[in-house]
């Protein structure tokens, strides 16, 4: 079989482990270590159909695969969007690929975020750097709904103001009458006039209905546990938020087992999983 | 193929000399003949072109983190349990080569790669009967089917055969897998030794199998013949000097956070041996490798275990840093939460886990420890 000459009907019917090269239209250099990559899925007149929160395993040619989440508008499947973090080997081989490149990719796989359950709720999106880019496809989905939701929140944390993810962006949503977005760093030099500290700091003035809200997390662990920490202190229920988990991924299909967590394999019954789900499990160190 | 045989099984019996008829004929039909065989005096499954090659007159002895072969008093061919192998090895092989890629003016192609030899096994325990099925469940009846598995699946005829004896480290009864193979194969075969006579029942589970019996020569089975292949699986079965304790998924899931997994983790080795030798562990991890001109790149599956550091990695460590940690991980996964994940335990009773430890952890006395503290 070869992958990149198949006709649209064929690439649904190949081995789920069998990457499709996929050409890279655009890359840009979001922060130091991070960029973005914009991809065209050949072949697929319906473009690449994803659900917000979903992600897809990448593969830099002779270098191996990763799991990226997806970061692009689901209403543009035309334009596959991956925000990346240089951190190992393969997201460096896909760092030093340009336009015009060959990128493999497999997927969409996963769990997505609860944009259709949260109509009529207060929606809080609560991100922790490199977490905004899983996070961006529900708030444009979100966005082209606005009228369907309650008050819409976004806070976001990064380490310092020059590792804010989508600065433009952040900026344009904080511009929308609609939308309420804060924003935290953990330190910052004098140029910087917005706040520092920890996100769990901006969930008590958000002001949203702690009793009719949808709150979607991802962050490290660590800024997640906090988070909920501080949720529930505002007495929103467990089972109304949901949180994107990390694990160490190699099949993506729910075969080579690396994903575990407790009875769970993230790939397949997550990434995304409401919190009330896996409560029990995030209180327990290296499960 | 192996379709379940809800009427009176076909059934002839053979003498002893006859098996290798059966050899032949699977032989004829284009299997791989894949028996247990003897190398460095343990059990082993290989390829075989003739009967003559099965362990004849050998029994095991298996202990807690031992393994001997030795003569048996009856010269039967399955009075030995199992060796470390399982059937694992030819359905899931430790390696595989999923799919490989090369350079093109526009960038790359992938080209999906199947191995799938027709394989008949002969010789497959009540247990791994069970471990066969319990995989089939991970890479064929979930929501992704792993193509070289089912292919492989689909294509191999199973001969099972009763055990009469129970290894040292057994413990089927307890897990209501044996040890007396009840559905799933397409022959089956219980080895009858009376009076000095060598004979072998050979029952038919599926049509294919039904095909192959009557090309067989053999007498009709009589009930007598029935009667002595149950006598001896029941002596089996009640030789058994191990079982799991009840409600272990339970008993694990309520304690996460219990003692006796630092204890473990100060006996385990971390060697990885149990998680090999399980016939249903099923981890895996690939990797690429690329030729040295740059222009071809290849991705391999091969087995993995939670019992690395490696296996958990993400960016900024690994999740499972201390070895109890990683014991829980396999101790929980194939007791408890692979009722979530599958509907069934991923574990068969084979005991291979508790012989093949170097140091001789006991699974069934682990979850007996920690079920104390209720």
């Amino acid at each position: 079989m070869i992958a990149s000459s198949k006709s649209e009907s064929d690439t649904t019917t190949l081995d789920a482990m069998t990457p499709v090269p996929f050409t890279i239209t655009k890359r840009t250099q979001d922060l130091a270590d991070t960029f973005t990559i914009e991809l065209e899925p050949e072949n697929r007149s319906e473009g690449f159909v994803f659900q917000p929160g979903q992600f897809n395993m990448l593969y830099a040619f002779g270098v191996g695969e990763v799991p990226i989440s997806i970061s692009g508008d689901p209403a543009k499947p035309h334009k596959l969007i991956h925000t990346i973090r240089d951190v190992g080997a393969v997201t460096h081989a896909i760092s030093n690929l340009k336009k015009g490149n060959m990128l493999g990719v497999r997927g969409p796989f996963g769990s997505a975020w609860p944009v259709e359950e949260a109509i009529g709720h207060d929606v809080v999106i609560v991100a922790g750097g490199i977490g905004l880019a899983p996070l961006r496809p529900a708030i444009d989905a979100i966005l082209a709904n606005r009228t369907q939701y309650g008050r819409f929140v976004i806070l976001y944390g990064a380490r310092s103001p020059s590792d804010v993810l989508y600065m433009k962006q952040l900026q344009t949503w904080r511009g929308r009458l609609d939308t309420y977005v804060d924003v935290t760093v953990d330190h910052a030099g004098h140029d910087w006039a917005g706040n520092v500290g920890v996100v769990t700091r901006l969930i008590g003035r958000a002001n949203f209905d702690p009793h009719h809200t949808k709150v979607l997390i991802c962050g490290p662990e660590i800024m997640m546990r906090f988070t909920i920490q501080e949720l529930t202190a505002q007495s929103v229920d467990k089972d109304d938020i949901y949180v994107s988990m990390e694990r160490n991924m190699k099949c993506a299909i729910g075969h080579c087992g690396h994903c575990q967590f407790g009875g769970h394999f993230v790939c397949k019954d997550g990434p995304v999983f409401p919190y009330g789900r896996i409560e029990s499990l995030l209180q327990v160190r290296g499960l | 193929m192996n379709t379940k045989n809800t009427q009176q099984n076909a059934a002839i019996v053979i003498g002893a000399a006859q098996l290798d008829d059966l050899v032949k004929v699977l032989r004829k039909d284009g299997y791989a003949t894949i028996a247990p065989t003897t190398r460095d005096g343990s059990i082993v499954l290989e390829e075989i072109s003739s009967a003559a090659q099965l362990p004849l007159g050998l029994v095991d002895d298996q202990q807690p983190g031992a393994y001997r072969l030795s003569k048996a008093k009856k010269p039967a061919y399955f009075d030995f349990t199992h060796g470390a192998q399982s059937w694992k090895q030819f359905l899931f092989p430790a390696k595989e080569k999923l799919w490989s890629a090369h350079k093109t003016a526009e960038g790359f192609q992938v080209e999906a790669s199947i191995d799938a030899p027709k394989y008949a096994f002969i010789g497959v325990r009540a247990c791994e009967l069970a471990a066969i099925r319990i995989q089939d469940k991970v890479f064929v009846e979930g929501e992704h089917v792993s193509n070289g598995y089912a292919q492989r699946r689909k294509q191999a005829l199973i001969v099972a055969v009763n055990c009469r004896r129970a290894g040292g480290t057994c413990f089927c009864t307890s897990m209501d897998t044996g040890p007396k193979v009840k559905d799933g194969y397409d022959l089956a075969l219980s080895e009858l030794t009376r009076k000095g006579v060598h004979e072998f029942l050979l029952e038919a589970g599926s049509a294919s199998g039904q095909t192959i019996l009557k090309r067989l020569t053999g007498r009709p089975a009589a009930a007598a013949d029935f009667k002595a292949a149950q006598k001896a699986s029941d002596k089996a079965a009640q030789s058994m000097g191990r079982e799991m304790p009840k409600g272990a998924a339970k008993t694990l899931a309520n304690h996460l956070q219990h003692p006796r997994w630092q204890d473990i983790a100060k006996r385990c080795l971390d060697c990885a041996n149990c998680t090999l030798v399980c016939p249903t562990c099923f981890c895996s991890t690939t990797s690429d490798s690329t030729s040295l001109d740059g222009q071809n790149a290849e991705r391999w599956r091969t087995w993995d275990s939670c019992f690395t550091l490696d296996f958990s990695y993400i960016h900024g460590g690994a999740i499972r840093r201390d070895g109890a940690e990683r014991y829980r991980q396999w101790m929980t996964h194939k007791l408890t939460h692979w009722h979530d994940q599958f509907g069934v335990s991923g574990c068969v009773g084979c005991g291979r886990c508790i012989t093949w430890c170097p140091v001789g952890i006991d699974i069934t006395a682990e979850v007996r420890a920690i079920a104390k503290d209720k």
